[in-house]
């Protein structure tokens, strides 16, 4: 199983992999939508982010994902400072971090093997490489049968499914999962989860944003909840703290 | 239809790496077919300047290479053998490759347009011309032949073309320049619709520049990606409008004979070689729009 559950409330905030300082984010001249975030991720943690829809779930990935920046404060990503990081060296810091994005972004015109092989071509790993081990990915979460189907013929599960296979397969230091269990039954939803635990088993850092309450409650794990872009409680599920 | 090549069971093809760009994109057809007709613009456009400077060079070549005498008989001699005398004196002079005294009716021809069809030129003292060829190398100057006819005790009138000269020299050098102006007018245009459907093209494809650039592709492989993509495409179609514009080059040469369609515009085989850099002209032309929209894209998205 899991790491401690508390690890990031009782790790030197300096060796976390996510460190925010008084951070806050905004859209162009928008209001703010995250406000004064302070928390860290210790290496090895698993967290959920909860919280009503519009509290800032997304966002929060997209700061650590570096799709976004912050508007104030400071973000550390594996001990670096993601606003002085150099655009040089962000891609590298990117394939890091593993993301199941809510909308999935999987190429149309790729087969779902070449799409959970992104990362890896990425990476510069050549076709034989990791041909097995995309191909075992893709049976444990289903798609053997498959592989070769373009995204637009895949039911919204499946491409679920696909979008988790892609995030994982490059064993990435942090994966970040945006309501990932939104299209699928709940015994692929447990599977999924069982799949992050083990990820996170072995050293991954998860943070998982999600509505199910069910998830949240079987997996026993911390809470990040957000309420209206700020951290309204971070630790163990409370009932203050429904997703 | 396509062979996939298989060995036992395991079909070697449907494993192969895709690439990152869709291969065939139904949104790159237009963009096909507006490169395609600009360059074959373009590529008409620089075949018409060629001739047309050829043409230009040709009248001046022509009308200086050349003079015409004017020959007016004496009392006691006809036009004809007037006209003959000063051919023969013209011929000995040097500098002078040919000199042929011209029919009457050909003198009567070329006055013919300024007095009208009712004017009866049988009764008018029509002075007869003598067309002098220069050579090409030491022509002779209109002084020397002036010269040589007085000698001969000839009352004749040397037109060296200069009036004439200068006016189609002129002309020339207009039509060269309006020519050229044209040429870079559609070339500029050329280039900007391919960078604008470079630009449109990349846009539509926007959703993959996202997720390489979040899944950690640096941004030059993402712009070489397309870089490489846009340039080979306006290379295709590049090459297909400079095909056309070849071929009706061919059949403008084919058609008119030794001059081409036209003397006024005389079109040469080696002009069709003209159309060769088109293709990488077009190609160059994608590959820097396809960068710096890419860059401008991942840009945004940084």
């Amino acid at each position: 199983m899991s790491r401690n559950p508390n690890a990031a409330e009782t790790a030197d905030a300096w060796d976390a992999v996510v460190r925010f300082d008084d951070v806050s984010m905004r859209y162009g001249r928008e209001p703010e939508t995250l406000r004064d975030l302070s928390f860290s991720l210790p290496q090895g943690s698993f967290h959920f982010v909860t919280g009503p829809s519009g509290a800032g779930k997304t966002s929060l990935l997209k700061l650590i994902y570096l799709a976004a920046q912050p508007s104030k404060g400071l973000l550390h990503l594996f001990g670096q400072d993601v606003v002085q990081t150099p655009a040089e060296v962000r891609p590298f810091l990117r394939r890091r971090i593993g993301v199941v994005f809510q909308e999935f972004r999987l190429l149309d015109h790729l087969s779902a093997f070449d799409n959970a092989a992104v990362p890896l071509r990425i990476a510069g790993r050549k076709p034989d490489s990791y041909r097995q081990d995309v191909a075992e990915l893709l049976t444990w979460v289903g798609l053997k049968d498959r592989m070769h189907a373009l995204p637009p013929t895949l039911a919204g599960g499946e491409k679920q499914r696909l979008a988790i296979a892609r995030a994982v397969v490059g064993r990435p230091d942090i994966l970040l999962a945006d309501e990932p269990t939104g299209n699928v039954d709940h015994e692929m939803g447990l599977r999924i989860l069982r799949l992050f635990l083990e990820l996170n088993r072995l050293g991954t850092t998860v943070l998982i944003a999600t509505h199910d309450q069910d998830l949240v409650a079987r997996s026993g794990m911390p809470v990040l909840h957000l309420e209206d872009g700020r951290l309204a409680h971070m630790g163990p599920v409370s009932a203050g703290a429904r997703p | 239809m396509s062979r996939r090549r298989t060995s036992g069971p395991f079909d070697l093809d449907r494993w192969r790496p895709a690439p990152f760009l869709p291969e065939r994109d139904t949104r790159d057809s237009a963009l096909v077919f507006v490169v395609a007709v600009l360059c074959f613009l373009a590529c008409l456009t620089a075949l018409g300047v060629i001739a047309s400077d050829r043409a230009a060079r040709g009248w001046s070549h022509q009308l200086s290479g050349e003079m015409t005498v004017i020959v007016r008989p004496k009392a006691n001699e006809t036009p004809d053998s007037a006209a003959a005398r000063a051919a023969e004196t013209l011929a000995g002079v040097p500098g002078v490759a040919e000199a042929r005294a011209l029919e009457r009716e050909k003198a009567e021809a070329l006055i013919a347009p300024w007095l009208g069809e009712a004017a009866d030129l049988a009764d008018l003292p029509v002075p007869r011309l003598v067309a002098v060829v220069l050579d090409r190398e030491a022509p002779a100057s209109a002084q020397s032949l002036e010269r040589a006819l007085l000698a001969r005790g000839l009352d004749a009138v040397v037109d060296d073309h200069t009036t004439w000269l200068a006016d189609i020299q002129r002309g020339a050098a207009i039509a060269r320049w309006v020519g050229l102006g044209v040429f870079l007018l559609i070339s500029a245009a050329a280039a900007a619709v391919v960078a604008f459907a470079t630009r449109a093209g990349l846009a539509a494809r926007r959703e993959v520049v996202e997720l390489l650039h979040l899944t950690g592709a640096e941004d030059a492989f993402i712009a070489r990606l397309f870089q490489v993509r846009f340039a080979q495409m306006a290379a295709g179609a590049g090459l297909v409008g400079a095909a056309c514009a070849a071929v009706l080059g061919a059949a403008m040469r084919l058609g008119g004979g030794g001059q081409g369609l036209t003397p006024v515009l005389p079109v040469a085989w080696s002009d069709l070689l003209a159309v060769l850099p088109c293709p990488l002209a077009a190609a160059l032309v994608a590959a820097v729009a396809a960068r710096v929209t890419a860059a401008s894209l991942i840009r945004e998205l940084s």
